[in-house]
């Protein structure tokens, strides 16, 4: 195996991987629309950093903590349904986006490109992926017990609004990494795709998370080696692996459940 | 004289503006089984999420005793709304970070005999499980006073009797202190040591029986109402 090959993989599979454990913490309807919109947000950074040379991560994550910022204000203040600040984001990311980018360098903003990604790169993503772990290992139970019932976690001494900001800030630093793997459209997917399959094989949280994060992992080798193969964006067969092995968690749902 | 655990005076709550609770005065003793009665929208959930400091308070003063170790219940959880988490009831009951011989004495305490409830998932149980979980739950940090909010919404009336049976033994055995919000009138009529009406027009504390008068449930409600008794055995 290559240099180039095995630095690709090792920063797929540890964004893949958490990608995974945090979006297994999305079980609420509420939660699981955060993803989409981020990545969708991350758009105008993405292509300032393409139309600057910078990393493209780089570019992204102050656009997501934004954004972030931007939905944790609006919610506490409007109360509006998240559905629909979720979709003035989105359209709004999009938009500003495609004002200043040329479509040519409009494929990798969209589907990602790891491909050439460098040593220095993949440490760095190394480490913000293992932070983002702990940080969501150490809030997980807290996050659970809020999907059950806010008020539970409330009288539990949990504080809502402090560990949705933590998580949140997670979920933008995975989304920051994602960006790269697999693009502004299929970040969603990257955090959504492995609890949705880990969710139709088991109904124990233990084994829940578990599969969430060998998913996560999974998707990523068979994109990258696929696209070795094939010649097409690994990102797209990584969202691709991933949506087949979430059909076949579903006919095995009723063997299994 | 019983020591008193709770003392509220003049207590007001808005909500958007609004009075909800209005001058409300009530003191709990400890041993009471304190039923809260009144029609919906009267600010009976209201009053427990400000005696929990859930939600603040305009006015008045809520003093809790220093030793009291509250338990709740909230309103409106039941296993429907939980059909897509992927969680087993033992792992539910461990994040309240006890031990597995905790749990198997606290369902002991709940009535459940059957320890294969544990390694179901929580959203497939049936109503009444559910409820029992949700008690050991809420005794699993051993606490010496309950706010249940209508906790048998969902049950079906052999289910429900259970659940009230279960938690009056629970409470001689371990004197606890009991807020109870519920429409069914057996139940005080049964159970409740004291009755805290609550509506737009009145707030009265009251022995069961007063509260169950026609006269009081029609000034309550603001309709005739009547209590008939019934006997279950």
């Amino acid at each position: 195996m290559n240099d180039q090959l095995l630095s690709s993989l090792i920063s797929a599979i540890v964004v893949g991987g958490v990608a995974g454990y945090l979006g297994s913490l999305m079980i609420q309807k509420k939660m699981a629309l955060i993803a989409g919109p981020l990545g969708h947000l991350a758009f105008p950074g993405v292509a300032l950093a393409l139309l600057y040379g910078f990393d493209i991560s780089l570019g992204a994550f102050p656009f997501i903590i934004l954004g972030i910022l931007f939905i944790w204000i609006l919610e506490i203040k409007t109360k509006l349904p998240t559905e629909t600040l979720t979709a003035i984001v989105f359209a709004f990311g999009v938009s500003v986006a495609l004002i200043f980018l040329p479509l040519e360098e409009a494929e990798s903003a969209l589907a990602g490109n790891i491909a050439n990604i460098s040593w220095q790169n993949t440490i760095i993503t190394l480490l913000l992926s293992l932070i983002v772990f702990i940080i969501t290992k150490t809030i997980y139970d807290k996050i659970i017990l809020m999907n059950i019932s806010e008020d539970l976690a409330i009288i539990e001494g949990v504080k809502i609004k402090k560990y949705n900001l933590i998580y949140l800030l997670s979920v933008a630093t995975i989304v920051a990494l994602g960006v790269k793997l697999v693009g502004v459209l299929l970040t969603a997917a990257l955090v959504a795709l492995p609890a949705a399959t880990a969710r139709n094989l088991t109904i124990s949280l233990k084994n829940y998370s578990y599969l969430s994060i060998f998913f996560g992992v999974l998707s990523p080798i068979i994109g990258l080696l696929l696209s070795k193969i094939i010649a097409f964006p690994a990102g797209t067969l990584i969202i691709i692996s991933g949506s087949f092995l979430f059909l076949i968690s579903i006919f095995m749902k009723n063997k299994i459940l | 004289m019983k020591k008193v655990v709770l003392k509220v005076s003049d207590l007001q709550v808005k909500l958007n503006n609004e009075n909800v609770i209005n001058n409300l005065s009530f003191s709990v003793s400890r041993g009471d089984f304190l039923t809260i009665l009144g029609p919906n929208g009267s600010g009976k959930t209201v009053l427990f999420k400000s005696l929990l400091k859930l939600i603040p308070h305009q006015k008045g003063n809520i003093h809790w005793d220093k030793n009291v170790k509250i338990g709740y219940l909230p309103q409106g959880l039941t296993q429907l709304k939980l059909k897509n988490v992927p969680i087993l009831a033992k792992e539910f009951l461990l994040l309240k970070k006890i031990s597995l011989k905790k749990i198997h004495s606290l369902l002991r305490l709940v009535g459940i005999s059957d320890k294969d409830i544990l390694n179901k998932q929580l959203g497939n149980l049936s109503g009444g499980q559910f409820q029992r979980i949700l008690l050991a739950w809420t005794l699993a940090s051993d606490p010496n006073i309950l706010l249940f909010d209508e906790p048998t919404t969902g049950i079906d009336i052999q289910g429900e009797k259970n659940i009230y049976t279960l938690l009056r033994k629970m409470q001689k055995r371990k004197d606890l202190t009991v807020l109870l919000i519920t429409h069914d009138f057996n139940i005080i009529y049964k159970y409740s040591t004291n009755v805290l009406c609550l509506s737009k027009n009145i707030a009265c504390k009251t022995k069961p029986l007063n509260a169950l008068s026609s006269e009081n449930l029609e000034k309550l409600y603001g309709m005739p109402v009547k209590f008939y008794k019934h006997n279950h055995n």
